[in-house]
């Protein structure tokens, strides 16, 4: 990556609505640098979106969260990319990684209730054929997403200082 | 109780605090006068600083400060040249602030003058009239970026100083001086002998190239005390922890007065800053990565809005011209209109007249916030 898209890149992870004048502005470069920098990253898939870090505890609206282990057995016909290409087109997984250790899949779930994350493991993951077995955990209590705390760190300086 | 004395007297009350006073009145404020980072002090310094407290370490420590420490100091300093005997080349003062005063009690005596480069730190001229000496001041100028120069020297008389005092990177300007322009002021204080009381507490702060030491020109390590913290650079403001660098002698002097007036600087502030300095470069460098980009956007932004402000290299502040004429009227309804608090130059000294400090130790989303206010209240 150049030090353009690099430094582009860092400013985009820390706030994706940081504006093409305002990155121009913090990095040194020109506008349309800017525009094209982001452009070429989307184009290649590095950045395959932008979308908002939320609290749900601070929400009005009701959301469960969920981190499910799922456990799979492959063979000849199915593999890892096989299982994920399924379990990625249900809307209620957020994210899915296939991790080393003692299961396959890190899957995140997000539902509208406890009772509808539970349905889902069971009713449509669960079942699939390659799914041995699921942990569910559900989310209690979120102190830091998407790299951002999710407490109000209050600023206790003084408003004016030499 | 009879009052106080003169010398009290002398020093009128803080600017600072009248408008910290002002800012306190006024609800949804945003701040770009603090003076201090916005970031906590890196964690294992902090956590340096538990496992002491743990341990029970809550003595004194040697009046110079822990071995450690200045050990720790010297050779993080050598960075910039000059070297200096941890034994007795090194004070380990509670933050510049003491230093500043002990360094002018322990090298200027009553009655003698001491030169300031102004605008300057709040705190020089109230310490130079408390030791009982007068204040010779120097003005440096917008036209040559806040920089002091020989010429600025002579003009004010500050040949017939003593000891001059100077503060590059720059609180309040963000200006910052390279080896030739600093040569010129060298050549002044050998020539007319001058003491040289360097505040180096925002070294690590530069933003454009390495920071030059005073003390590593020809003939100016002898005469030359330095003045460093972990304030700004580590974010430990609340820690109170600095140290002086000088020729054995003065150290000798000044160890003599903080023996008595300090005894030693706080422990636990010890031990956070050994930490600091063997393992936190690195959160340093963050923080100053950081910095640098807020500081491109406000000078960025503040061109755009047609507000005047020469290129703040060091330290987190700029200090742009004030649009208005009298910057402390304008500052005070900015605050109260537009709901952003910024400095008016004049608190630094009569050098400052016609500016405005503002800070960016402040976050991304404040910075923003605030040149918007600023923007529309000028539109
Ligand atoms: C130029 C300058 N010197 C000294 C100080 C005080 O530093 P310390 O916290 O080390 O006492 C400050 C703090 O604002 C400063 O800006």
């Amino acid at each position: 990556m150049t030090d353009a898209a690099d430094a582009v890149l860092d400013l985009l992870l820390e706030n994706a609505r940081y504006t093409t004048t305002d990155i121009a502005r913090m990095t040194g470069l020109d506008e349309p640098s800017v525009s094209e920098t982001i452009q070429s990253l989307e184009d290649e898939g590095v950045i395959r979106g932008y979308r908002a870090v939320v609290d749900w505890s601070e929400a009005d609206r009701e959301r469960v969260q969920a981190e499910v282990e799922v456990n799979v057995t492959l063979d000849r016909e199915t593999g890892y990319e096989d299982v994920a290409e399924r379990l990625v087109e249900f809307d209620e997984v957020t994210s899915l990684r296939l991790v080393s250790g003692d299961y396959d899949f890190d899957m995140e779930v997000e539902a509208d209730s406890m009772r509808d994350v539970s349905a889902f493991v069971s009713e449509q993951v669960a079942p699939m054929p390659a799914v041995d077995g699921t942990v569910t955990h559900l989310v209690m209590a979120s102190y830091k997403e998407g790299g951002m705390e999710m407490d109000d760190d209050d600023d206790d300086r003084l408003s004016v200082s030499p | 109780m009879t009052g106080h004395s003169d010398r009290v007297d002398r020093v009128p009350p803080s600017g600072i605090r009248r408008f910290f006073e002002l800012t306190e009145e006024v609800d949804d404020v945003i701040s770009l006068g603090v003076g201090e980072p916005d970031f906590a002090a890196p964690r294992p310094a902090r956590d340096a600083a538990i496992e002491g407290l743990e341990r029970g370490r809550t003595s004194y420590t040697a009046n110079r400060g822990m071995a450690e420490l200045r050990e720790l100091v010297a050779e993080d300093y050598a960075r910039f040249g000059p070297t200096y005997d941890p034994g007795s080349e090194v004070l380990v003062t509670t933050g510049v602030s003491e230093a500043v005063d002990v360094g002018v009690r322990a090298l200027v005596d009553a009655g003698e003058s001491v030169a300031v480069a102004q605008p300057a730190y709040v705190s020089y001229v109230p310490c130079v009239r408390f030791a009982g000496a007068e204040v010779v001041d120097v003005h440096t100028r917008r036209a040559d970026g806040f920089r002091l120069t020989p010429e600025a020297l002579r003009a004010a008389g500050a040949d017939e100083a003593e000891a001059l005092i100077l503060c590059y990177p720059n609180n309040p300007t963000g200006a910052v001086m390279d080896r030739d322009e600093l040569a010129e002021v060298a050549a002044f204080a050998r020539d007319h002998d001058l003491t040289v009381i360097s505040d180096e507490v925002y070294a690590d702060l530069r933003y454009d190239g390495d920071h030059v030491s005073v003390a590593s020109l020809p003939g100016m390590r002898e005469r030359t005390v330095v003045l460093g913290g972990f304030s700004k650079a580590y974010a430990m403001t609340g820690l109170r922890l600095g140290y002086a660098l000088g020729p054995e002698e003065a150290v000798a002097a000044m160890t003599k007065v903080h023996q008595y007036v300090m005894l030693s600087a706080p422990t636990p502030a010890q031990h956070a800053g050994i930490e600091a300095l063997r393992s936190c470069r690195p959160d340093l460098e963050e923080m100053r990565e950081r910095y640098d980009r807020r500081r491109r956007f406000v000078l960025s932004r503040l061109d755009g809005i047609g507000i005047d402000c020469f290129e703040a290299r060091g330290a987190f502040y700029v200090f742009p011209e004030c649009p208005a004429d009298d910057a402390g009227a304008f500052a005070e309804e900015l605050l109260r209109e537009a709901g952003v608090a910024v400095v008016p130059g004049g608190v630094f000294g009569d050098a400052g007249e016609g500016h405005l400090r503002m800070s960016y130790a402040a976050g991304m989303d404040d910075l923003r916030e605030a040149m918007d206010r600023i923007e529309s209240f000028l539109g």
